[in-house]
């Protein structure tokens, strides 16, 4: 890898940014977290960097903590619904839980996705943890941490099959013999996992990408088989993910000088300690010098950029980073495909019900 | 001032009442199709745009139905799309309480709800069967006595979850640090849900999306007088609708709600024409497209369970019986006939009275209510429906997507308005306040 490389750039669009506080000293109006302008407004500076995607995390569950941190979300692939017909570039990555939710639904949800972002939509595929989880929806027990994963990973493996139950071209409009679709082109999956079965086909036609983008946290030991991995620990991820795209997550704390990032983190952490993960603290200039370094020394992708305060953080990263980025040509200019998987280079989708 | 008329739009999505093989019939899966629906219906100042729910593709013989219409998103997601492209048009969704659980419908609604400001509705659906099941993790199996029983603990659970949130919980006291106070915890506990803990969405725009109802059983309409908001009805004719709206606006005292707080809202296709006559031909034309050969023999094989393919749709019904022990020959249909033999013998009796061919009689008994004429006759025809208590509204059902409503909101709803009997312009920003403002 050269210094050419082009780095993918994702962006975590969550609550008021990654900090606990974040919306203590953010100018966002609390009560926006629970409107789909917060959110367009946010993708919208991202679409305007070119940048590959925006990720909203959800669960299943109120988030820990008390009062003092944002508490209760909106269905997050809904909420990137709601603004995926009024953007154009961004690719979209909703978080979905993969363990209560049936994979059917989600399979339908996502592929719908697709068609009303005109094929820019993923799924960022989580299986849940808590008992506060199992709770809402009773009578069940926690799976184990490995069943809940191997579970997510049969769940990733099922709708990607249920995309692809139906070909394309499926819809034939055949008057002369009065065929509507050409069931010739449809398939049962008859999916039978450890966990679950489904008969299929999906009653969704195969969306625009044929696979929307499916991405997993780097932490999952079932985490192959995915096209984009966010990964905490760098150290030999490229070994366990050889072939996905992969993307460290970074938590961002920007200012125009050092002393003033520095100055800016420790006036978050008066109020709560930062979030654990990797972090940079600096200038927007500084952080465009380091994330080629870090990509490179660590045969990474990209990043999963997550700015500790929105609409702060992001704001500087695209206006001075992704600049600083592209004229040492290691970002593109624009977008140069309309698909979240152009944006990734990721390929045609190919199915695997289709005759080759 | 006149009763006024409440107007939902249906996305004419799968089945034979979409005509596929018109030349004006565009996608029933882009989004922009269903853009182009929303948007019509609101600049028509139309109450909601409902969108049904499908779980399964239909099979018939074994196979999947490949005459008709086949192929949906899915429904949240759809109307969650569509809050982008609308501002005031309410958004109703099917979602099924057999293979979803309460905690993930009230979060789809109530997100619904935030994100289009107000304009969220639920028709509350139940599926007793294992057959759409086999797409479940659950199975979702339901004995046909327990539907009710589940759909109505349901909605109550999902409305606990609504109210669980005090109205003013996200304080956003910033100098004091207090991000939301007042999240109350839940608990409900019975036959068919044991669930606690704490939602994640605050309370709504509407406090509580509007609640939808379709059923017309004797269960089906005491659960809507005891808690829907809207029910839609197959009752289109005037006698039969007059008969129907009585009878659950009677029921609706007994759980202490008015008449006007469940709207009576049946299923109406139309055609407009530039004269009467040529209305009725264009009516029989496009019935004589969504009736094709094939899909009389199919309908005929429904109660038939009989392979019936050798039978000429232009020809007499079948002289040999129904097979009443028969397994079902089509699927992910809803079924109607109890007494296939009765039913045989009824259609067997309306064949001979009128002279109908197969596929004569199945236009003949699969007609819905239609309103046939000119724009101005139609316009007539619906208020008169409405004043005279048949009805409180209709969900209009086009026959071509997407454009099918175009000429009713051209044509049609001016005439309602000039007869005072239909809003000029939207007065709130709810669809609670577009159903039930005065």
């Amino acid at each position: 890898m050269g210094s050419a490389q082009q780095l993918h750039l994702g962006v975590a669009l969550d609550g008021a940014g990654q900090h606990p506080a974040a919306w203590r000293v953010s100018d966002v109006r609390p009560s926006a977290l629970f409107t789909a302008a917060h959110y367009l407004a946010h993708a919208k500076l991202a679409e305007a960097a070119s940048l590959d995607f925006v990720t909203l995390d959800d669960t299943l569950a109120l988030q820990p903590g008390g009062e003092e941190v944002v508490r209760g979300r909106l269905d997050a692939l809904l909420t990137f619904a709601a603004i995926a017909p009024v953007t154009s570039g961004i690719g979209l990555v909703p978080t979905v839980t993969t363990t209560h939710t049936e994979p059917f639904h989600i399979s339908t949800a996502v592929a719908s996705l697709d068609f009303a972002s005109r094929g820019r939509a993923g799924v960022l595929a989580v299986p849940s943890r808590t008992e506060a989880e199992v709770a809402h929806f009773g009578r069940r027990t926690l799976p184990s941490e490995v069943d809940a994963e191997a579970e997510n990973a049969e769940v990733v493996d099922v709708i990607a099959r249920l995309w692809d139950s139906w070909e394309d071209g499926a819809i034939i409009r055949d008057e002369p013999t009065g065929r509507f679709i050409d069931r010739e082109k449809l398939h049962y999956v008859d999916f039978e996992g450890r966990f679950f079965s489904i008969k299929g086909p999906s009653i969704t036609p195969r969306p625009p990408q044929g696979h929307p983008v499916v991405a997993v946290y780097g932490d999952s030991p079932y985490a192959h088989g995915a096209d984009v991995v966010l990964v905490d620990e760098i150290r030999g991820a490229r070994e366990r993910f050889p072939d996905a795209k992969l993307l460290a997550g970074l938590s961002i704390v920007l200012a125009e000088t050092e002393q003033a990032a520095i100055e800016r983190r420790r006036a978050l952490e008066a109020y709560a300690p930062f979030p654990p993960g990797p972090s940079f603290t600096g200038t927007p200039a500084d952080l465009a010098t380091e994330l080629p370094r870090l990509a490179e020394s660590n045969s990474l992708d990209g990043f999963h950029i997550r700015p500790a305060v929105l609409p702060d953080d992001l704001a500087l990263f695209t206006a001075e980073t992704v600049p600083a980025l592209q004229a040492a040509g290691a970002f593109r200019q624009t977008y140069t495909g309309a698909t979240l998987r152009d944006h990734l280079g990721l390929g045609v989708a190919v199915n695997q019900y289709a005759e080759a | 001032m006149p009763k006024q008329v409440k107007l939902a739009a249906h996305f004419p999505g799968v089945n034979n009442t979409t005509v596929w093989s018109d030349p004006h019939s565009g996608s029933q899966i882009d989004f922009s199709s269903f853009e182009h629906l929303a948007r019509t219906a609101e600049r028509g100042k139309f109450d909601f745009l409902f969108l049904a729910e499908g779980l399964r593709l239909r099979e018939h013989a074994g196979k999947i139905l490949d005459s008709d219409v086949v192929g949906r998103p899915n429904t949240t997601t759809v109307l969650a799309a569509l809050s982008a492209v609308t501002t005031r048009l309410g958004l109703a969704g099917t979602l099924s309480s057999t293979f979803n659980e309460p905690y993930e419908v009230a979060r789809q609604v109530a997100s619904i709800d935030h994100l289009s400001g107000g304009r969220a509705a639920w028709n509350v659906v139940t599926s007793p069967d294992a057959w759409t099941g086999r797409n479940f993790r659950r199975g979702g199996f339901l004995k046909r006595e327990d539907r009710y029983r589940r759909a109505e603990e349901f909605l109550a659970t999902v409305r606990e979850l609504w109210d669980s949130w005090a109205p003013d919980a996200v304080v956003g006291d910033k100098e004091n640090g207090v991000f939301a106070r007042g999240i109350e915890r839940f608990v409900h506990s019975g036959p068919q849900f044991d669930i606690r803990g704490e939602f994640t969405v605050p309370r709504t725009p509407q406090g509580q999306p509007i609640v939808i109802q379709a059923g017309d059983s004797d269960e089906g309409r005491e659960f809507a007088a005891k808690t829907a908001d809207v029910i839609f009805s197959r009752h289109g004719s005037l006698e039969s609708g007059k008969e129907f709206f009585a009878d659950v606006k009677r029921r609706l005292p007994a759980y202490g709600r008015e008449p006007g707080e469940l709207l009576i809202m049946p299923a109406a296709t139309f055609v407009l024409g530039d004269t009467e006559e040529d209305a009725h031909e264009q009516a029989r034309e496009i019935r004589y497209q969504q009736v094709r050969p094939a899909t009389a023999i199919q309908f005929l094989e429904q109660v038939w369970s009989r392979d019936l393919s050798a039978y000429d749709a232009d020809g007499p019904l079948p002289e040999i019986d129904p097979d009443p022990d028969a397994e079902p020959l089509t699927w992910g249909r809803v079924r109607h006939e109890k007494d296939p033999l009765a039913v045989a013998a009824k259609w067997r009796a309306i064949a001979e009275e009128k002279k109908l061919s197969i596929r004569e009689l199945v236009i003949e008994v699969t007609a819905r209510q239609q309103f046939v004429g000119t724009a101005r006759q139609v316009a007539e025809s619906i208020d008169e429906y409405v004043q005279s208590d048949a009805a409180d509204g209709f969900v209009l059902v086009p026959h071509l997507t997407p454009g099918g409503l175009d000429a009713f909101v051209d044509d049609v709803v001016p005439r309602l308005q000039e007869r005072g009997v239909f809003r000029t312009d939207y007065t709130g920003d709810t669809l609670r306040e577009h159903l039930f403002s005065r």
